[in-house]
């Protein structure tokens, strides 16, 4: 599938059809999702109704993480096997993985006002989150800080690598720090802890945001190959729009590009 | 052996010549600290809580200042393509060059730090804890900052930029250092955040030479 994706006007044709199925069952599956989390399921007994802000925060926080192993899984790719779409995915996954992150961190910082008493405290799983968010960054302006974009994309897939160490730290700060944030109740050895009322609406909430960055991740790709054509065809152009405009000033023909 | 120790020399060789580098860091260093006494105010007691803090910040912010001397000149004069070619890999060539650049910034920023530990107020008998967390910590925030700055080689705006790609990496050898000093000012013992420390600084030395040599030779096609 990966090695068949390759070609880039295959890619652009493939996606062309399934991007509107994508964008229709997003669109669907977060409907569902929101309906079971803000209708079916049931509030907490300690929480209330606020516990609904779960069912945004923690699969946004779970694509945060799964973004990043996407954006570093691509660029060893890129790297290892010089396949010449992976730096295009990572690239274009990169911003919608430091959104996801964005949205994790405002709506857990919602949720602890009312639950903690704090808008922000320095925990471990804060603070680690908050630097997968400042790596998101880095390597968002790393990718874009060079003048030829391939020496920034190869600089930035090993940006991504060296920045790959974060998540185990991400995922085991509540077991290996004294955290505020409480522990997991997912994704966790021994069965989930959460309540299967809840936990319904949390997995299909997150086939949601999974489905959303898949539609947005084909968006930002397709976007990004036709930047390259018209980038392209451009250049292409240069000397011939050179030449006639030259060659309109009655001047004699000179050469066009210095 | 000898080609490891060649261009430990020359770069340690340049970073002194140029004595302003040195002094320059070691300036930068005092000054940062001297501001926060300035900015917090005279209380007694504020300043001791988050002394070991902002010498660690400090260090921190004067080792990003030095970084960016590490392959820039070579890399414009064309020395890091000979470098690249010779006997000595890459990989060792970067620990060389970041050897250098540790003696030349961190281990004067070590040395210096019992006479800012008065600046900020900090009791006497954490300077020890001080000084060895800056001795274990700085060769890691050398090698993480080599990574830096071999990956923003070339960049539009490399000084910008190395500062967000490190600072992020930075954290946990500030978040181990800074808390070493205030656990053996707490009673409950150094130990545990210096191992980690020296952890930090082991993992650096055996994985930041390959990423930055392989962030130099992207640079170098």
């Amino acid at each position: 599938m990966i090695n068949w994706l390759a070609n880039p006007a295959r890619f652009t044709r493939f996606s062309a059809t399934v991007l509107p199925w994508c964008a229709r069952a997003t669109f669907a599956v977060l409907a569902a999702g929101l309906y079971l989390a803000l209708v079916r399921a049931p509030p907490d007994y300690q929480q209330g109704e606020s516990v609904r802000i779960m069912y945004i925060h923690v699969p946004a926080a779970w694509m945060a993480l799964s973004v990043y192993l996407f954006v570093a899984v691509t660029s060893a790719i890129a790297l290892v096997w010089r396949h010449p779409l992976a730096e295009i995915a990572a690239a274009a996954a990169a911003p919608v993985g430091a959104a996801f992150t964005l949205v994790c961190l405002t709506t857990g910082s919602l949720w602890g006002r009312p639950m903690w008493g704090a808008w922000w405290v320095w925990d471990a799983r804060l603070t680690s989150v908050l630097v997968l968010f400042f790596l998101y960054l880095g390597y968002i302006a790393l990718v874009n800080g060079f003048d030829e974009p391939s020496r920034g994309a190869k600089a930035g897939a090993v940006l991504a690598l060296v920045g790959v160490v974060n998540l185990p730290i991400i995922k085991f700060s509540v077991d290996w720090w004294n955290t505020l944030h409480q522990p997991a109740s997912v994704i966790r050895l021994g069965r989930p802890t959460i309540d299967i009322s809840m936990l319904v609406a949390l997995l299909v909430m997150a086939a949601g945001f999974l489905l959303l960055f898949v539609t947005l991740l084909m968006v930002r790709m397709r976007t990004a190959l036709n930047d390259r054509k018209a980038m392209a065809l451009r250049l292409n152009a240069a000397p011939a729009r050179a030449r006639v405009a030259t060659a309109d000033r009655g001047g004699a023909v000179q050469p066009a590009i210095r | 052996m000898t080609a490891f120790i060649a261009v430990f020399g020359r770069d340690l060789r340049l970073a002194l010549r140029h004595g302003g580098d040195t002094g320059l860091v070691l300036g930068f260093f005092v000054l940062a600290v001297v501001l926060f006494p300035l900015g917090v105010g005279p209380e007694p007691g504020v300043l001791q809580r988050i002394g070991a803090g902002i010498v660690w910040v400090a260090a921190l912010l004067a080792a990003l200042l030095s970084l960016d001397r590490l392959f820039q000149a070579d890399y414009q004069d064309g020395g890091l393509d000979l470098l690249a070619l010779s006997d000595l890999s890459l990989e060792l060539t970067v620990v060389a060059k970041c050897a250098a650049h540790w003696t030349a910034s961190g281990l004067p920023l070590t040395v210096i730090s019992p006479v800012l530990a008065f600046a900020v107020d900090l009791e006497p008998e954490a300077i020890p804890v001080l000084m060895l967390s800056l001795l274990i910590g700085t060769p890691a925030l050398s090698l993480l900052g080599s990574v830096g700055a071999a990956l923003s080689l070339g960049a539009r705006r490399q000084g910008a930029l190395l500062s967000l790609l490190i600072l992020p990496l930075y954290i946990p050898p500030l978040v181990f250092g800074a808390g070493a000093v205030e656990t053996s000012l707490t009673g409950s013992g150094a130990h545990a955040h210096l191992l980690i420390l020296g952890a930090l600084s082991l993992i650096s030395v055996a994985l930041c030479p390959w990423a930055s040599a392989a962030a130099l030779r992207q640079a170098l096609e």
